[in-house]
């Protein structure tokens, strides 16, 4: 509500930090989604980079294990000509007793630019913007269960891809949503974007109170909440954060929730079918959807690496002009 | 032994529910008299309290002077200060120090801490299970023997009802109150902020307020049957206000307090993760504040604390689920009080007798009352200073409050501790 904003943006309201979509007005959204598209045929290229960044240097700090996104940014920061530095900080310093400020000092010494951060608690990077020196951007890749705001990002982008304008658009996100960041960015980035509705479907014991406070409705099952919908977001289960019981068996959560072709019937004709990976078959969804046309699951993950050199080059570019004046 | 005299102040004793100007008399650690008009004596000290309130001596149900896993007797002269200079003169204090309260050794180094510092009178509350576990019964009688008022689990969980049970049942023997803290641990799970669109948006753990509620109405069910006298400590929630209102109705002996924090901020405090604003019970709703306030109004809610906790600022330096609960708030329990007075929400007398009398009376301690023969701790207070809460400029060795930078009025100006002067302001 209050601050979020005010971290985020620099004086001239330029993305200075990204730690959540919530609080970003339309044009930022849309203006990182327009920049992106100018990074994405950049993979294409016989030489895939371009030197926006070059000389600079960025810190990717995992404190909890990330493989394919983690990858996707240290890519971005590649094809941006930047310098990338990846530390496992779940097996580093932290876990000997460092605090977490004492860690940052110690990478601030070493002269980095940015911080790109993956962290199991809600509102460590916000946190650490909060913490680091006034020079050095901190880009969110996943706080807890609060927010992830690039993987909402490139599935903006891949919607925007498929379907055009987003002011007609009936979105389902399914599964998990009690503890996924992904689907409370991807709430906030659909609403901000002026989608038609949002929905979320699963049983109650995966759904967070209140969530209809974030303007979406609540559905029980898949043949009521897939009805007319035009995206589907499915999400991961992610049993390694299922702290209680939360689901009967695998089984059970497949048979109600898993999509299946027959499921998805009842959705438009060319709804496209989404997932955040990595993807258990058989679970959340079935390998003939994962695999099928109306997947645009592999799409999302090329799409991750233009959007991600969107944020950056746009965090970086707020930093290298302020830092002139 | 000072001989004290007090005169042109108001004086507020809501034992006697007197509001009117008077003289007051100490010799001997006692109140010689409390009159309307000057009596012949000889005082060593005499005070003009002149526009100023004279009230008992703050008797606060919570505060704890240790830091965890660290001896007490470090830091307990600087929060005794602290206390004095808040015009706290009677502390509760939690067995979940350093050493835990469970046994006579622990008790004795508590109050010898009190006896050296002279500011502040100690109230230890024993365990009610041996280390807190939960799983056995603390020695509750050599604990009262010792000097302790009450039991309590403080914010630890008990293995079952079953022991919930015994522990009633031998605390009623043992002519105990139980101090009871109301959270299902099972239903907390991990959480750190109330349950509701709050925790919902920021992907916090939450804490449902059944976490609260089902607590208290097994507690209620329990202490009816073991007729053990419960004192429900820091309640958060509308309901559990409408619980204790109804036990209280079917005549229970139950009684009940809420810490200060709970009756000025809300969970919509704590966004952008506010580390100052993570406390047990959580910051709940705003519904839930305004029923918090309703309850001590009509009297259902018998006493309010401070709940003040001796935190480093390192323990709250860190990503919210991280950081250590609590807040340094001793300091304020007075002014906000008196807010809550000047707003009215309650009448001043009530204000004073919700951090004065009632606890005194829960305790069932002579103090609280201003009348001849009682025991000389008194305050007096300087209505008319303003003052903004900075966190570094507190006495107390705690500087993590939810309230910097809030603009308060009224301090302490003098406070007299078993018929001694120990605080002056300055």
């Amino acid at each position: 509500m209050t601050g979020y904003d005010n971290i985020q943006l620099d004086k001239q309201g330029r993305l200075k930090h990204f730690l959540t979509i919530e609080g970003l007005s339309q044009q930022l959204l849309l203006d990182i989604l327009d920049y992106a598209e100018s990074f994405a045929s950049v993979g294409d290229r016989a030489v895939k980079k371009v030197p926006l960044l070059r000389g600079k240097t960025i810190v990717n700090l995992f404190f909890e294990p990330s493989t394919r996104t983690s990858t996707t940014f240290e890519l971005a920061a590649k094809r941006l000509s930047a310098d990338i530095l990846n530390l496992n900080m779940a097996t580093s310093s932290t876990s000997k007793g460092e605090s977490l400020l004492d860690t940052l000092r110690t990478l601030e010494a070493m002269h980095s630019d940015m911080f790109i951060v993956r962290h199991a608690s809600s509102g460590a990077a916000h946190f650490i913007a909060n913490h680091v020196a006034p020079h050095i951007s901190v880009i969110n890749d996943g706080d807890g269960q609060h927010s992830h705001p690039t993987q909402a990002m490139l599935d903006m982008f891949t919607i925007r891809k498929h379907k055009k304008t987003f002011d007609t658009l009936r979105v389902a996100i399914v599964g998990d949503i009690l503890h996924s960041r992904v689907a409370r960015s991807n709430i906030h980035a659909l609403k901000i974007l002026g989608v038609n509705e949002v929905r979320v479907i699963g049983p109650k014991t995966l759904i967070p109170r209140d969530i209809e406070t974030m303007g979406v409705s609540v559905y029980d099952t898949l043949e009521d909440g897939l009805k007319n919908v035009d995206v589907v977001i499915m999400l991961r289960l992610q049993k390694e954060r299922m702290i209680t019981a939360s689901i009967p068996s695998e089984y059970e959560y497949f048979n109600r929730y898993g999509l299946t072709q027959e499921k998805l019937k009842v959705a438009k004709e060319d709804a496209i079918v989404m997932h955040p990976g990595p993807i258990n078959r058989g679970i959340e969804i079935d390998s003939t959807i994962a695999d099928s046309e109306q997947s645009v699951i592999l799409q999302q993950v090329s799409n991750g690496i233009a959007i991600r050199m969107a944020v950056m080059a746009m965090a970086m570019g707020s930093n290298s002009e302020s830092s002139n004046y | 032994m000072t001989r004290i005299r007090i005169e042109n102040g108001r004086i507020l004793d809501p034992h006697s529910g007197r509001d009117s100007s008077g003289e007051i008399c100490i010799d001997n650690g006692t109140i010689l008299s409390a009159n309307d008009s000057t009596m012949d004596f000889t005082a060593d000290i005499t005070i003009n309290a002149k526009d100023h309130w004279i009230c008992p001596g703050i008797v606060d149900l919570s505060a704890r002077f240790g830091k965890s896993g660290q001896a007490i007797k470090k830091t307990f002269s600087t929060e005794a200060t602290a206390a004095a200079s808040a015009g706290v003169t009677s502390v509760c204090c939690p067995p979940d120090t350093h050493p835990i309260i469970d046994s006579s050794t622990a008790v004795e180094i508590l109050l010898k801490s009190a006896t050296d510092s002279g500011q502040v009178r100690i109230n230890p509350i024993g365990a009610l299970t041996q280390g807190l576990k939960g799983d056995r019964l603390a020695e509750m009688f050599t604990l009262k023997t010792a000097g302790c008022i009450a039991v309590s689990n403080a914010n630890q969980p008990l293995a079952n009802y079953e022991i919930l049970r015994r522990a009633m049942e031998y605390a009623a023997s043992s002519d105990l109150t139980v101090f009871f803290h109301p959270e299902d641990y099972s239903l907390r799970n991990y959480g750190v902020v109330n349950e509701g669109a709050l925790s919902t948006r920021l992907g916090l753990p939450p804490i449902p307020e059944i976490a609260e509620t089902v607590a208290v109405s097994a507690a209620l069910l329990i202490a009816e049957q073991s007729g053990a006298k419960i004192h429900f400590c820091r309640i958060s929630t509308a309901r559990a206000v409408d619980m204790i209102r109804q036990a209280k109705q079917l005549g229970l002996p139950v009684t009940a307090d809420v810490d200060i924090c709970h009756l000025y901020l809300t969970e919509l405090d704590v966004d952008c993760y506010n580390s100052n604003c993570h406390l047990i019970p959580p910051l709940r709703s705003l519904h839930d504040k305004d029923i918090l306030i309703q309850g001590i109004a009509e009297g259902v809610i018998d006493a309010v604390c401070s709940d003040h906790r001796l935190l480093s600022i390192d323990s709250k330096i860190a990503p919210f689920s991280q950081t250590e609960p609590g807040a340094s708030t001793i300091e304020f329990l007075l002014p906000l009080m008196l807010d809550l007075a000047n707003r009215g929400k309650l009448s001043l007398l009530d204000a004073v007798e919700k951090i004065t009398t009632n606890p005194a009376k829960i305790l069932n301690l002579p103090f609280g009352r201003i009348e001849p023969g009682s025991k000389a701790d008194i305050i007096i207070i300087n209505p008319d200073i303003s003052w903004t809460a900075q966190g570094q400029q507190l006495i107390s060795g705690s500087k993590c409050t939810p309230f910097e930078g809030w603009e308060l009025q009224g301090k302490v100006s003098h406070t007299i501790l078993d018929g001694e002067l120990i605080f002056q302001y300055k």
